[in-house]
């Protein structure tokens, strides 16, 4: 029995894995140190605490149908993110959560998915890819467009190869710059977006990446004559509380700790790619 | 006691007059209930909430002077109580405080351990609390109380918290709570509300009990029935504050205006006079934003959570991978205004303004919410001079 | 028409190209093809051919001395592969080489720009179709400067 605790207080998760994805990313499988790990949907986020670091919102990189641990992808990006990416084995941290919303998996029921991913953007949508070929015979055709900086940081490299033998989803890779030893593509990710051809009118989009990488993508889309109602990205601000108390993650209307990070692209239409919002 | 769950005034009983002076029998009775009073007292130059056991700790016969940057005490002719209108402190202070402890970590071998420290919630009265200061309060439960998370140290103080609010008699230069639909009579949450009558014949408090407790407190002093006279003084008070507000803002447009002219030259304009001090959301009584900060003692042993009030003008505020995402002082500006006037309707469903005034006397450079939310989206209109009258 | 000029007319490039127009790009086109590793020019070369691709795969990359060549952009069916035919002195800026075998049709430059300065709107209706691709490239080169997922990129 887990005693409820207040809003701004973790739980104990212990380290029962973790793999170095490139040189400064790292996977680390999450156990509780009581209890069971709460069930999350693709596309929600932790807090992660560092023992006297501090805190760091993480999306959930697994498979939210296994119940037993929250795997979560972390880079090494500040105070609180190089401590928790540096984790070994056996080591404990705070977790809060899960938050957020999630990436529109029933909704997308019945028509072609088109992931797009960039860097660690592929993170906080493995858990969607997952799910999808969980239930491969929900949705029509599948493609991952997934863009890195240079082949040694795709992540996930080996899974991508795997789910590119399984022959019934497309995977594009497309690296920013290569030398001679690769062999997919080399240029900016949202090319691959007029490669592939997508049925419109039948099409959900799931984003993720740097901001600027969903906006050159979301833009692409929009050629494509993709609907900003079928689109959906996920929205990063700087997060504190992630609960709705501290005002951080303010992005117009919404928190992004409550409202997002998923957001349909038709509802923050008129302020996504806005300079200072 | 809980005077934000209290029903409408006016169900409790008639209002009732007690002399002025008796004001001290409420310290007295409030006291003997183990409530701290905590109400309106000078201290460094303002009118400040603090510790108030005697009438004398009031500022009696004392007033404010309240401009676009500028802030004053003045002595005035007659011996009020309440004769002022709002100072640089709200009740955030005391429900909300600038910083707060959450929580302990201790190291123990590879694990650590957390104990979460309660909440200081102690049985405050606070008094002298204005109809724009309600409807903060009634604001800030929104924020703290009313989404799916609850924060519940905000929420322990609440309910220790009575509310002995006073009706404004008179309005000062920034005031536009009229226009905010907020004042000046205080109408809902309140425990007490009180109306100085004050004359050449008289010095008198109109009382009227806004919950039980608050009845419960009235009985304890020496009191007679308010006649119609007394009803139509008390009235007529309420009026001539209205009659006198500061500024004015037409609330019609201004969410649809702000929301709609990001790119407005208006905030360029106030931007070059900005100075992203963050006086305004310090002084502002629904301003509610935080941080968090994490640390560790020197052997890496003891960690504690804190929680401080921050405010959107900080660069750090929205600090984003190596940069923050409202670097220049337009943008920031502008996500104050637009959160006041505009997003927060969305988020809370109603305007986090209510009207008070006081950030446009606390601001150094005196810059004028109600001129500003006015200009932008208005086609380059200038209305710098806004007096409140028509 | 013979057959390139039939084929020609498939292409999603040339897409609603008027007949003669495309009768006359025909006069300057020929099949080619280039074994996988093989380059189709160098950098510095005259840029006397432009290619545009039917199938396969071609990188343009950089050498610099002392490592190896870098890949900057991979070109598929249907791209267009070279620019600097269009602009003096007419020579190559970078390599490209065939990452899979590839087949193509090969324009000879000054052929066309010949015709396109002897024919005003032949020429601007080939420009029309050069132009946006040189413009998407441009947009995919400045968002691959950008350098977005690195640590410490612009943005």
């Amino acid at each position: 029995m887990i005693e409820p605790v207040g809003a701004f207080v973790p739980r104990l998760y212990r380290v029962d894995a973790a793999h170095r994805e490139t040189h400064d990313t790292a996977t680390l499988e999450l156990v509780p140190q009581e209890g069971d790990a709460p069930a999350y949907r693709p596309g929600q986020f932790n807090m992660l605490y560092a023992f006297g670091v501090g805190e760091v919102a993480i999306s959930v990189s697994g498979d939210a149908s296994d119940p037993s641990r929250l795997v979560h992808t972390v880079r090494d990006l500040g105070a609180a993110s190089a401590a928790i990416a540096h984790l070994r084995r056996h080591a404990v941290v705070g977790l809060r959560g899960p938050y957020g919303s999630a990436w529109p998996m029933d909704a997308a029921e019945g028509g072609d998915v088109l992931i797009v991913a960039g860097g660690l953007g592929l993170a906080p949508l493995r858990p969607a890819i997952y799910h999808l070929l969980r239930h491969r015979g929900r949705y029509g055709r599948i493609a991952i467009l997934y863009g890195a900086r240079t082949p040694s940081e795709v992540l996930f490299g080996r899974e991508l190869a795997r789910w590119r033998k399984r022959g019934d989803l497309d995977v594009l890779l497309t690296v920013d710059r290569a030398e001679r030893d690769w062999h997919d593509d080399v240029g900016a990710v949202p090319l691959l977006i007029g490669r592939i051809g997508i049925a419109r009118h039948a099409t959900t989009a799931l984003v993720c990446g740097p901001e600027v990488m969903m906006r050159f993508t979301v833009a692409a889309l929009r050629e494509a004559g993709l609907g900003d109602d079928k689109t959906y990205v996920s929205m990063e601000r700087n997060m504190k509380c992630a609960v709705g108390l501290c005002g951080r993650c303010q992005y117009g209307p919404s928190f992004v700790c409550k409202d997002g990070p998923v957001m349909r692209v038709d509802r923050i239409a008129n302020i996504f790619g806005v300079r200072g919002i | 006691m809980a005077a934000h769950a209290a029903p409408p005034a006016g169900r409790h009983e008639g209002a009732s007059v007690f002399e002025a002076c008796a004001l001290q029998a409420l310290f007295d009775a409030l006291g003997a209930r183990g409530y701290r009073v905590v109400g309106p007292t000078i201290r460094e130059g303002a009118i400040v909430y603090g510790d108030v056991t005697r009438l004398a700790d009031l500022p009696v016969g004392w007033t404010d002077v309240h401009e676009p940057g500028r802030y004053r005490l003045a002595r005035r002719t007659d011996d009020a109580y309440f004769g002022y209108v709002v100072g640089p402190t709200s009740l955030k202070r005391f429900l909300f405080p600038p910083e707060e402890r959450i929580w302990e970590a201790h190291r123990d071998g590879k694990t650590f351990s957390i104990r979460e420290l309660p909440a200081d919630a102690p049985k405050t009265a606070f008094l002298g609390v204005r109809a724009c200061e309600l409807a903060a309060l009634g604001i800030t439960d929104r924020v703290f109380t009313g989404g799916a998370v609850r924060d519940e140290r905000y929420a322990a103080r609440r309910d220790a918290a009575v509310i002995v609010a006073v009706n404004c008699a008179e309005a000062r230069g920034t005031c536009f709570c009229v226009s905010m639909g907020t004042g000046p009579k205080a109408r809902a949450g309140y425990d007490v509300a009180l109306t100085e009558l004050l004359d050449t014949n008289r010095h008198d408090f109109l009382a009227e009990a806004g919950s039980e407790a608050g009845a419960e407190l009235l009985a304890a002093l020496e009191r007679r029935p308010a006649t119609q006279a007394d009803l139509a003084a008390a009235s007529e008070a309420s009026s001539r504050a209205a009659a006198q507000m500061g500024r004015r803002l037409d609330t019609s447009t201004v969410k649809e205006r702000l929301q709609a002219n990001p790119n407005d030259p208006r905030w360029d304009d106030v931007a070059a006079r900005c100075l992203s001090c963050g006086n305004c959301t310090m002084v502002c009584p629904t301003c509610f934003c935080s941080t968090i900060e994490d640390a560790t003692d020197l052997r890496d042993t003891v960690a504690e959570r804190t929680r401080k009030w921050d405010s959107c003008f900080t660069m750090d505020f929205s600090y984003l991978h190596g940069g923050s995402v409202r670097d220049e002082t337009r943008t920031r500006y502008r996500q104050w205004l637009t959160h006041k006037f505009a997003t927060w309707v969305d988020q809370f469903g109603t305007s986090g303004c209510v009207g008070c005034g006081r950030c446009i006397t606390w601001c150094p450079v005196g810059i004028d919410v109600t001129v500003e939310a006015a200009a932008v989206g208005a086609g380059g209109q200038r209305n710098e001079v806004n007096d409140g009258h028509d | 028409m013979d057959t390139i000029e039939r084929v020609l007319l498939e292409q999603p490039f040339l897409e609603g190209i008027d007949p003669a127009a495309a009768h006359l790009l025909a006069a300057c086109t020929r099949n080619v093809r280039f074994e996988r590793g093989l380059y189709l020019f160098h950098e510095g070369e005259p840029a006397d051919e432009l290619y545009l691709l039917r199938a396969g795969m071609v990188a343009i990359e950089i050498a610099a001395p002392g490592r190896a060549p870098v890949a900057i952009a991979t070109l598929r069916q249907g791209d267009v592969v070279g620019a600097s035919w269009l602009v003096p002195p007419y020579r190559w800026t970078f390599d490209a080489r065939a990452v899979e075998t590839t087949s193509a049709f090969g324009v000879d430059a000054a052929c066309l720009r010949s015709k396109c300065d002897a024919d005003g709107r032949f020429g601007y209706a080939m420009m029309k179709r050069f132009v946006p691709v040189l413009v998407q490239r441009m947009q995919a080169a400045r968002f691959q400067i950008l350098d977005v997922y690195s640590k410490r990129s612009a943005l």
